[in-house]
């Protein structure tokens, strides 16, 4: 039944739209954005699963974390989804992408088994099945948009991301490049928020998500690290952390990278707003990154850049915008102001109009 | 797929192959193969198979070994913080550095919230949705009629009437304590995070200690939030004990679901500040003052409690697995620091030498090694399980004796904790009593009384924690170079189970880097003796109580025994309901077609 009242423009209609997702966790991964995205709030998968916002689509949710049924019964929304009967559905997919033309006859990863021969399907075999069907393609996790930690050098698997393994100019069925929402794990607001925004898309309530050159969408991943952290004033100043722990000055010196990473984590916290990383005393590890882990190791040493910045920081003019605010605060904006005092004198500048009220010092 | 064998000389029965592949709710990915006999309702035989293999023991060589929790950490989406604090405590013996008191508590803390968290998501949210109202129904109907007209013994505490109103309260994203526990699974994370900075892959978890800014302010946040969660554990506990106790009562053999030996192993947790130093040297005292004891029983016998003997009885084995043997690869360690003889299938020793092939049920079957404990006595291996971790915990910990802070204490045949009094509940004294029989439902409701051990710990510590600050120690991290040579272990629990890094660093680099979570002990496939491993043996000790037939088998018992053991491997069960097709009763001497 239609609400009476519809508080959004074609409410019911886009409400009656069956949104299924598809949430593989079978790429090398570590299943870290799956139990991340159970800690959202904002919105939570609860928000996600009883339509909580007005207009949204129903949206229906293939995980095996959460699932209820197990084995082929759970199975069963792949190969509905591949038969073209879940229309439309979003592929999540986490975790990275093995190379399967070094497995052999046999396999790295792989989901659910051929019901012909017995042996695994695997995570590749999927892919090629389920991407030219899907509305949308969203990676979550730096192992599925970017390739990761599995995709390390020396790794023997030949991991690599999604896009890197479809293809970077790859379209979905509604015409969507792939969305790439990293981190490890990525922020769990960051997911669910995603998937919100792609299922009021898909309903036709919200334009094409704008993405940046690596596919990430704009308004997660336009700052730096850096620009959101609380930390970054002190680095302004010339001031920066020689211990762990304790001292709460900017850590780039002890090999925080959050000047050349992009990530929203010190805005938006880690769970309910609170944690983090180099906002709570953790060094930044580039954990979001296309470049990550590789071209960030050692996390504990100083980048090279960061290093430089920090040293000019130091050395001209941070010491100087230091001194400055710092006399300024001791001097005038830590200090009262002076009519601030008891006595019989009003010496706040106060101007009486009335007769009745003109206390001594006030003026006429 | 399916079909049915004889085995010879036996007598000709029709055994259905059963798969079930993934198992959901859990983390990772799994399979369970088995044969079961539905005339006499039993699993013949099972296997289990992994189908992940990522290879972090081989990138991780070569590596600074300052990055090997950052990297350790990405092993597991939901005990990656187990690893990342294992990797500090392995990294601490290597680099010989001792955290100020503030960063040993502030590891335990984090690490208390972490089990707070995954023990009620996993018991409430996953595991424990095998007895919900929705499942009970279409498994066991009879069960839940009994269950309507069965009163609750604990309602005055917990408020459910009746037994199937606790069945109902588990219906996923419908039940009132479903939905209170992924609510509860939040604030504990935030209460990760306060030390912890991230969950799962932590910021601030370092060697040296842990780098969060930690003020009045975090103890406070931490403080209200955990009172608020003990608050919950009050009526969890009991909740859960009418839940299980009516499974015991009404289904007369239940306990043989999930049934092994006693055959536990346990690691120990939560170092207490006053006594740890990470040597190696000292392991044995300081392994022995942690608020979780280590110890390894043999058929429900306690050998040991010394963290260094436990060590030298580890042993890596093949035989089902897709890796080839390390015989003739680089020998790391023969003795250990104290000089006790390292043997060649030590995790010090092992290489990981990939080789994928077709998954044969016959042969190899699975991306999981064999983890086993070497019994001197007889030369054997044992597959020991952890009793996914919390069962294991307790039971060793409960038998030991040694540990007594306060709110818990060890009497040598139960575990006696105190609750304080929290805004809806007076003071309560809990007793979890050392089960007769290591099966599915012990398991499971020790992971709800290790809810509040857990709490208790983290109470206790940031009881500690608080005097540090408020006497203005708040130096929580300690510098440290790394040596060009080392040997260290780090040894500890994740939430399900034992958790070990074996490292070897030379040249200051690491050249191996062995990390052996709760899992492959208990996923592990047949061993080179063809030793099945834990849960092949619990499922295939496991009767069948689901009252549906062969068309609409669901597997509920086989279920609930697997994950008892809290199965996380990001790799999976791979279990496969299909309608099993009987074909005709055949010999087939080499096993399945």
């Amino acid at each position: 039944m239609a609400p009476a009242t519809e508080f959004v423009p074609d409410q019911a209609k886009t409400e009656a739209v069956e949104a299924h997702v598809i949430w593989m966790t079978t790429g090398l991964s570590c299943d870290g954005d799956s139990v991340a995205m159970t800690s959202a709030v904002n919105p939570s998968l609860e928000d996600i699963v009883t339509q909580a916002i007005p207009g949204m689509p129903k949206v229906i949710v293939h995980n095996p974390v959460l699932a209820y049924e197990v084995g082929e019964e759970f199975m069963q929304a792949w190969y509905d989804a591949e038969a073209g009967k879940l229309d439309p559905f979003v592929l999540v997919v986490e975790g990275s992408i093995p190379n399967e033309e070094l497995s052999g006859e046999g396999y790295w990863t792989g989901m659910g088994n051929d019901r012909e021969t017995g042996q695994p399907i695997t995570t590749n075999e999927w892919l090629d099945r389920l991407t030219p069907k899907a509305a949308a393609v969203v990676a979550v996790g730096t192992c599925a948009t970017y390739g990761g930690i599995p995709a390390m050098k020396n790794n023997p698997t030949g991991a690599m991301g999604v896009a890197d393994y479809i293809g970077w100019d790859y379209k979905s069925a509604a015409g969507l490049p792939v969305v790439n929402i990293p981190g490890c794990p990525a922020q769990p607001d960051n997911m669910t928020e995603a998937l919100l925004y792609l299922a009021l898309h898909l309903a036709g309530r919200a334009p094409v998500p704008e993405l940046d050159e690596a596919l990430r969408p704009k308004w997660l991943f336009g700052r730096t690290v850096r620009e959101g952290c609380n930390r970054a004033g002190f680095a302004e100043q010339g001031e920066f952390a020689t211990e762990y722990g304790s001292d709460d000055r900017c850590l780039v010196k002890l090999g925080c990278k959050g000047p050349v990473v992009k990530c929203n984590v010190p805005v938006r916290g880690w769970q309910s707003g609170l944690g983090g990383c180099p906002n709570v005393g953790g060094i930044c590890m580039a954990c979001t990154m296309p470049g990550f882990p590789d071209k960030y190791m050692p996390f504990m040493d100083e980048d090279t850049y960061g290093s430089l910045a920090a040293t000019a920081l130091k050395f001209t003019y941070g010491p100087l915008v230091r001194w400055g605010r710092k006399r300024n605060m001791r001097k005038d904006y830590d200090v009262e102001p002076a009519w601030r005092t008891p006595g019989n004198e009003l010496k706040t500048g106060y101007k009486s109009r009335s007769a009745g009220y003109a206390p001594p010092g006030s003026q006429r | 797929m399916a079909t049915t064998q004889t085995p010879p000389g036996q007598k000709k029965v029709a055994i259905k192959e059963m798969s079930w592949d993934p198992i959901t709710r859990i983390v990772g990915s799994l399979g369970i193969h088995t044969e079961i006999d539905f005339e006499s309702k039993k699993v013949e035989k099972a296997w289990s198979t992994s189908m992940v293999f990522r290879g972090f023991d081989i990138f991780m060589k070569g590596i600074d070994p300052r990055d090997t929790h950052f990297i350790s950490s990405r092993i597991c989406g939901i005990c990656g913080d187990n690893h990342c604090t294992t990797s500090c405590l392995n990294q601490n013996m290597a680099y010989g550095v001792k955290p100020p008191p503030l960063g040993d508590l502030g590891y335990n803390l984090a690490e208390a919230a972490d089990y707070m968290f995954d023990h009620a998501i996993f018991n409430d949210c996953m595991a424990n949705v095998d007895f919900c109202e929705q499942m009970v129904k279409e498994t066991n109907p009879t069960l839940l009629r009994t269950a309507e007209s069965t009163p609750a013994p604990g309602s005055d505490i917990h408020g459910y009437k009746t037994i199937a109103d606790i069945m109902r309260s588990l219906n996923p994203f419908t039940g009132d304590f479903y939905l209170e526990t992924l609510q509860v699974a939040r604030y504990t994370r935030e209460m990760y995070c306060l030390f912890g900075g991230r969950h799962t892959h932590p910021s601030t978890i370092m060697p040296g200690g842990v780098t969060v800014d930690i003020t009045h302010q975090t103890c406070t946040d931490y403080y209200v939030r955990l009172m608020r969660y003990i608050d919950y554990v009050k009526r969890s506990v009991p909740m859960h004990d009418d839940l299980y106790d009516f499974f015991l009562q009404e289904l007369p053999g239940y306990d043989m679901v999930g049934y092994r030996d006693m055959d536990l192993v346990c690691w120990g947790y939560f170092d207490d500040p006053d006594y740890v130093d990470y040597d190696y040297k000292t392991m044995t005292e300081w392994g022995r003052a942690r608020y979780v004891t280590p110890g390894v029983s043999f058929k429900g016998e306690l050998i040991t409690t010394d963290l260094v003997e436990i060590n030298g009885m580890m042993r890596i084995l093949l035989g089902s697995s897709y890796f080839d043997d390390w015989t003739d690869e680089e020998t790391f360690v023969t003795e250990d620091p104290l000089g006790n003889p390292i043997d060649k299938r030590h995790p010090w020793n092992k290489v990981t030498l990939p080789k994928p092939q077709k998954r044969d049920w016959q042969d190899k079957y699975s991306w999981v090694t064999s983890p086993r404990m070497y019994d001197a006595r007889n030369d054997t291996y044992v597959a020991n399980d952890t009793g996914g971790g919390p069962f294991a915990r307790q039971w060793v910990t409960a038998k030991a004796g040694l540990v007594d802070f306060g709110y818990v204490k060890a009497t040598g045949h139960s575990l006696q904790m105190v609750l304080p009094r929290t805004a809806s509940q007076p003071e309560m004294e809990l007793e979890w009593k050392v089960p007769e029989k290591s099966n599915a439902i012990e398991r499971d409701r020790a992971r709800t009384y290790h809810q509040a051990y857990s709490a208790l710990i983290g109470l206790h510590c940031l009881e500690r924690a608080l005097k540090e600050v408020r006497e203005g120690r708040t130096k929580s991290w300690n510098d440290f170079k790394v040596p060009q040579e080392a040997v260290s272990v780090g040894f500890a629990e994740a939430a399900r189970g034992v958790l070990s890094h074996h490292m070897v660093i030379q040249d200051g680099k690491v050249a191996n880097y062995q990390p052996y979570p709760p899992t492959p002990w208990n996923s592990n496939p047949r061993d080179t003796y063809g030793t099945p491993g834990p849960y092949e043996d619990a499922v295939q000790n496991t009767p069948i109580f689901e009252e549906n037939g062969p068309e609409n088998f669901k597997g509920i018992d086989i279920m609930r025994a697997v994950r008892s053991f809290d199965p996380c491997l990001p790799c999976g069960v791979h279990m496969y309901t299909g309608k099993g097709r009987v074909t005709k009763v055949q010999h087939t001497p080499t096993g399945m077609s």
